[in-house]
């Protein structure tokens, strides 16, 4: 138990010691209880087959966690998706932007009212600004209506070096937190492009405010927040 | 990791590039580039870790270390590695992923009774 008190107040206060990419995988690997995640358990036990998305890295054991409750599990990376180069463009004001209708012709290309879940994990925090509400419009239309999503937000900025984690589901309520290290060698993405702006991590780029996210999931039918004590609200929300 | 030596495994090598339909009862080793199809209902491809594969594909085994753009449909057991970029829709009766490797779609466990019926 006092590994997890640990655990919940080591995470997103970023890396203390060590150069990224040198410690040894496990050591970026914490646990934590998700309370919203817990709340979804209701849906996995459903007799029917569900149609789940993950939209976090490819996780070996949240698609057997699905896949051996007899689910479907859409997999897509949208991090690693937004740092194809050719989204780079330029706003009216010259500013340098993401296209994100580019982005959302080559993402998230499913039919409407598709998912019973969406776990969307940390996705909003990280995701650069101006992909964060064509997203959030084209996860509502992919949802079923009744639809839950699931997503991460920190309470507090923790600085630049606040680490992006993936999320594996180990048990109805349980989450493992694995330390996003990128591989020092270039990775080309599905379109084959090389990914160069994503350097060693992915950077926090806001903190959400209760208001923030409510404006942000307006057009759901319904919000839910849990607090817990690692700085991070989770939120479950209801299309 | 290298190809498998075996009498029973055609090889595309690294150089080869193939466009088309690919069909046959053999193990088959793709470490080129191929764009098509790619059938091979009672054996094994494996798309090594040059290997970049635009294709459908239908085998009874698949192992990816490499770069494979379609749907795959496997009648026992798709694998994949690490090193293996993976977009599509995977249907499979089972499925091994090891950490590190990048998959952009569906993935869908049938079972015997699913495949006989179809679905």
């Amino acid at each position: 138990m006092a590994s997890v008190t640990q655990n919940f107040m080591k995470l997103f206060r970023g890396s203390s010691s060590g150069p990224q990419g040198e410690a040894p995988q496990s050591a970026h690997k914490l646990t934590r209880r998700s309370s919203g995640l817990g709340e979804l358990a209701r849906v996995w036990d459903a007799d029917s087959p569900l149609c789940v998305l993950d939209l976090g890295s490819t996780s070996p054991s949240n698609i057997r966690f699905f896949t051996e409750r007899g689910h479907k599990i859409y997999s897509e990376d949208l991090l690693v998706s937004s740092t194809e180069p050719h989204l780079v463009t330029k706003d009216e004001e010259g500013k340098v932007v993401l296209d994100s209708r580019r982005f959302l012709a080559d993402n998230l290309v499913y039919p409407a009212a598709h998912f019973d879940v969406v776990l969307c994990w940390n996705l909003p925090d990280y995701l650069d600004e101006s992909l964060v509400r064509p997203v959030m419009g084209r996860l509502w239309s992919v949802l079923k209506p009744g639809g839950m999503l699931l997503a991460f937000f920190h309470t507090k900025d923790a600085g630049p070096d606040s680490p992006c984690y993936r999320f594996h589901i180990l048990d109805k309520d349980t989450l493992e937190m694995q330390k996003i290290v990128l591989r020092r060698e270039a990775r080309r993405g599905p379109t084959g492009a090389v990914h160069t702006a994503i350097g060693d991590g992915f950077r926090l780029q806001r903190v959400f405010n209760n208001r923030h996210i409510e404006t942000l999931f307006r057009d759901f039918a319904s919000i839910k927040f849990f607090l817990a004590r690692d700085n991070v609200r989770e939120v479950l929300v209801v299309r | 990791m290298s190809a498998p030596l075996s009498g029973d495994l055609a090889q595309i090598g690294k150089s080869v590039f193939i466009k088309g339909e690919l069909s046959g009862s053999e193990d088959l080793y793709v470490d080129g580039q191929v764009e098509g199809s790619i059938a091979l209902k009672g054996n094994s491809l494996t798309v090594g870790p040059n290997g970049q594969v635009r294709a459908s594909v239908e085998a009874k085994g698949i192992v990816v270390q490499g770069k494979l753009d379609g749907n795959v449909q496997a009648s026992d057991r798709v694998e994949l590695r690490k090193t293996a970029v993976v977009t599509g829709d995977i249907s499979t009766q089972r499925i091994s992923i090891e950490e590190g490797a990048y998959l952009k779609g569906k993935v869908d466990i049938q079972g015997k009774a699913e495949k006989a019926a179809g679905k």
